[in-house]
């Protein structure tokens, strides 16, 4: 199982939740769970979102692998100018 | 990639500052930019602009512009079908007007001729009857409930009650009790700003030639960040397959976030397509500014509590944002940025994007986040002045540093924004003494960076040079940093590696040159395809000598036996494997393809002292120190020069750039005259100093450097302004009659 930190806004899909917890070994399945355990984070998902592992930041990268203990949290898709 | 375990690898390429390799064509005026190109039989294209705001479009007749002798081409919306994807979409609609235009300067209509004077003259013959509608341009009266609609139907889900539908996207970061931490504080501040939207001010005008065949195959040159980006939006807009479209990068006059989208490439195409001949369109300098992208302006709220010795107890921001008359997220980037900084306990951030009829927005150098951060880092200031505090002690007592939980949600690995406070703390400047009406700012800024999609080819020829192909538009000396980190790789001199850009036939999918991720993940990647080139030289020189693969090593440009046992052969350089390279098995090349992470965030801190004129509110920049964490530094002349011009393009922002409209909706200013930028006599030399905190995520330590310049100067002047004056300005710019009449009302 793994703890997902949602932002603040997505938090209504949530049930208010600043943290949930899913099955997931790599971000690909993570974001499955996420849609599949709370339909609302969807639409932003498909927009896209970036994840922070351990405090470095992927973008569309759907196998790096998960650890239990890892700190995971859900980011808007980076962008840059 | 991680940092290479011998990361203190002492570099013999890497670090030098040799000669930039598109010097000479850049100074003689032999490089080709977007308006340089030509083709047999081309066609000059021009648009015709709306002179509102905001109006339905009842009907446009081109008769009579069809008809001029010289017109081979007039394009309408209707030329162009409907995108699925919503954002491309918006997009094509920004390029070309559907049933409304939605502010001054939108396209309507495009023509392509044998001459620009007939393309011109034709432009005056189209007819376009307009119901003018009511218009918006300010973000906070565009979120009120009773503004004009900009586009219907586009509002964010849970619209919350009394906002307008011009509001399309809402966002909350933070951690901890805010109440909690406001009661722990001796001092509260609480105040809001205003910054101006602004433009890249890039000196090179958007340019584009385009040419559609009869077979379906395009080609398309432009002026761009991003060739693979601009064949994909066309792509779709053309309903044409990727692969027959090819784009080629010309030259590029600055960029800065603004060549990051396309606004007349499509239209080019379209014309092109209905014509039958190449067509070139070249948009004027008043077009960039009506109808390009410039950045969002800003309204933000800032409250911070602080304790009599300088600890930050909590900190709340609510921020809006306008990105112009489409949906527009930048206030994302602004909302996580804004406390980067500062380790705090508790904290919040509320960002809101409202729709204006304003041109659609387009990044600008760390997007979102200038303005947020001068918003905080006012307040952060004005608490140091109230509490009588040294405002580096404070931002250092503060500063978050490797295991912060940031603002944004991670938590931080290394980072260098302590290091860079310290070397303000040491240096000179920050004791330097001041005179009369003078006063000395500063301020942190922050940018995430990241990596992208990213393909890199080398090839080795058989007089042993190098040539790399890459795809992305050289905007800050990407093709001396690639080929600094190739020499270094392969233990070759410089002189011996050629680096170009390649259009989007020539190689795989590269991202836009955006995010600082140019010298982080293409110089990633390219020393990835030096090792790969490597392993192959190795594996024919084990052949040659008849050894193990695994025998044979690299060190400083030779294969090598690996010890006694492998035998003894005297070492073969990289010239001579390339030489013999046809005998022993064909041409070599290596070859990197990913999608590169692990940017590493980016730190900086701007010391300034400027001077203001009591008589005219005039302010000067005397002096100007910018400290940066760069990672590695590969090129430290290209990297000064990132540092100087973002401090630059900050420096115009907080004095005297903005887009100014009228009460008509349109813009006023559209033009360097009246829209003013810094030129070489308004500045102080921009000095410098790199912090080389190696990014673990990259084998030499490199951190993207581009963007967090651009991000201090905005509150660091303010906040000089502040103590040269005694006033608080809370709107940016602080141009000579806004500083003059607050110092008038205060007396």
């Amino acid at each position: 199982m793994v703890k997902v930190a949602i932002w603040g806004s997505l938090r209504s899909a949530t049930d208010g939740k600043a943290e949930v917890v899913v099955e997931a070994g790599n971000f690909k399945q993570l974001l499955d769970q996420l849609v599949i355990e709370y339909p609302g984070l969807e639409p932003q998902i498909k927009r896209g979102v970036s994840l922070a592992l351990d405090g470095k930041i992927y973008r569309d990268a759907w196998f790096t692998k998960i650890n239990e203990d890892s700190e995971v949290v859900l980011m808007p898709y980076m962008v840059g100018g | 990639m991680a940092l290479d375990e011998n990361g203190k690898r002492i570099f013999k390429v890497v670090g030098t500052r040799p000669a930039r390799p598109d010097g000479i064509d850049k100074v003689t005026g032999r490089a080709m930019y977007g308006a340089d190109a030509t083709a047999p039989g081309m066609l000059f294209g021009q648009f015709l602009r709306s002179p509102h705001a905001h109006a339905k479009i009842k009907s446009i007749d081109t008769s009579a512009a069809e008809a001029l002798s010289g017109v081979k081409a007039v394009i309408t919306s209707k030329d162009f079908g409907t995108p699925e994807d919503e954002s491309v979409r918006d997009v094509q609609d920004n390029c070309m007007a559907g049933d409304k235009v939605l502010y001054d300067g939108h396209a309507v209509a495009a023509v392509a001729a044998t001459s620009a004077a007939i393309a011109k003259q034709a432009l005056k013959l189209i007819k376009v009857d307009y119901e003018v509608l009511p218009h918006v341009t300010d973000v906070d009266a565009a979120m009120q409930a009773d503004a004009p609609i900009v586009q219907a139907g586009r509002a964010m889900d849970d619209l919350p009650a009394g906002m307008s539908e011009n509001v399309t996207y809402h966002f909350e970061f933070g951690h901890g009790d805010l109440e909690a931490g406001f009661a722990k504080a001796d001092k509260i501040v609480e105040r809001s700003f205003k910054t101006a939207a602004t433009h890249q001010g890039y000196i090179e005008p958007h340019a584009c030639l385009a040419a559609m065949n009869s077979d379906g195959k395009g080609e398309l040159w432009c002026c761009t960040q991003g060739q693979f980006y601009v064949r994909e939006l066309c792509a779709d807009i053309m309903e044409m397959d990727a692969s027959q479209l090819r784009v080629t990068a010309s030259e590029i006059g600055g960029g800065f976030g603004g060549k990051t989208t396309v606004f007349i490439e499509p239209v080019a195409l379209a014309l092109s397509r209905k014509s039958g001949r190449p067509v070139k369109v070249v948009m004027s300098r008043e077009e960039v500014f009506r109808a390009s992208g410039p950045t969002v302006s800003s309204s933000t709220d800032v409250k911070i509590g602080m304790t009599n010795d300088g600890r930050i107890t909590a900190a709340h921001a609510t921020l809006r944002y306008q990105g112009g008359a489409f949906p527009c997220g930048t206030v994302q980037f602004g909302a996580q940025s804004a406390f980067a900084a500062y380790d705090l306990d508790a904290v919040q951030t509320i960002g809101w994007s409202a729709m204006t009829n304003r041109p659609k927005e387009a990044a600008y150098r760390a997007p979102g986040a200038p303005m947020a951060i001068y918003a905080v880092e006012s307040v952060v200031d004005e608490l140091c002045q109230e509490l009588a505090l040294d405002p580096l002690e404070v931002r250092l007592k503060n500063a978050a540093d490797k295991g912060t939980k940031s603002s944004y949600g991670p938590t931080f690995d290394a980072i260098g924004l302590k290091a860079t406070l310290e070397a303000a703390v040491a240096h000179p400047h920050y004791a330097a003494p001041l005179g009369p009406n003078q006063g000395r700012g500063l301020s942190c800024g922050f940018w995430f960076n990241f990596g992208g999609n990213t393909s890199v080819s080398m090839n080795l020829n058989f007089d042993g040079t190098v040539g790399i192909t890459e795809g992305n538009p050289d905007i800050g000396g990407s093709r001396a940093s690639i080929s600094q980190m190739a020499a270094e790789e392969l233990g070759i001199g410089y002189e011996k590696v050629r680096t170009i850009v390649a259009d989007t036939n020539s190689i795989g999918h590269n991202d836009v040159t955006d995010g600082s991720r140019v010298t982080f993940a293409v110089g990633l990647a390219t020393i990835k395809a030096a090792r790969d080139a490597i392993q192959k030289m190795c594996a024919r020189v084990a052949k040659i000598w008849d050894i193990d693969e695994d025998a044979v090593y690299w060190e400083d440009g030779y294969a090598k036996p690996s010890g006694p046992n492998a035998g003894t052969f005297e070492p073969m350089s990289l010239e001579e494997i390339a030489a013999i390279s046809a005998e022993t098995g064909g041409p070599i090349a290596g070859h990197h393809e990913v999608n590169a992470d692990g940017a590493g965030v980016s730190f900086g801190v701007h010391l300034v002292d400027i001077e203001v004129d009591p008589e005219t509110g005039a302010t000067t920049v005397l002096r100007y120190t910018v400290f940066q964490d760069a990672g590695k530094a590969i090129h430290p002349d290209y990297v000064e020069g990132q540092m100087q011009g973002g401090a630059v393009q900050g420096i115009g922002w907080a004095l005297n750039e903005e887009y100014i409209y009228g009460e008509d909706g349109r813009l006023q200013n559209p033009g360097l005259l009246d829209y003013r930028i810094p030129v070489a006599s308004d500045l102080p030399n921009i000095d410098t100093v790199i912090l080389e905190i190696p990014n673990p995520g990259h084998p030499y330590g490199v951190r993207g450097v581009g963007e967090t310049p651009i991000v201090p100067p905005l509150a660091a002047i303010s906040n000089a302004v502040s103590r040269a004056t005694g006033l608080r300005l809370s709107e940016l710019p602080m141009s000579p009659p806004r500083v003059l009449k607050a110092l008038n009302a205060k007396g």
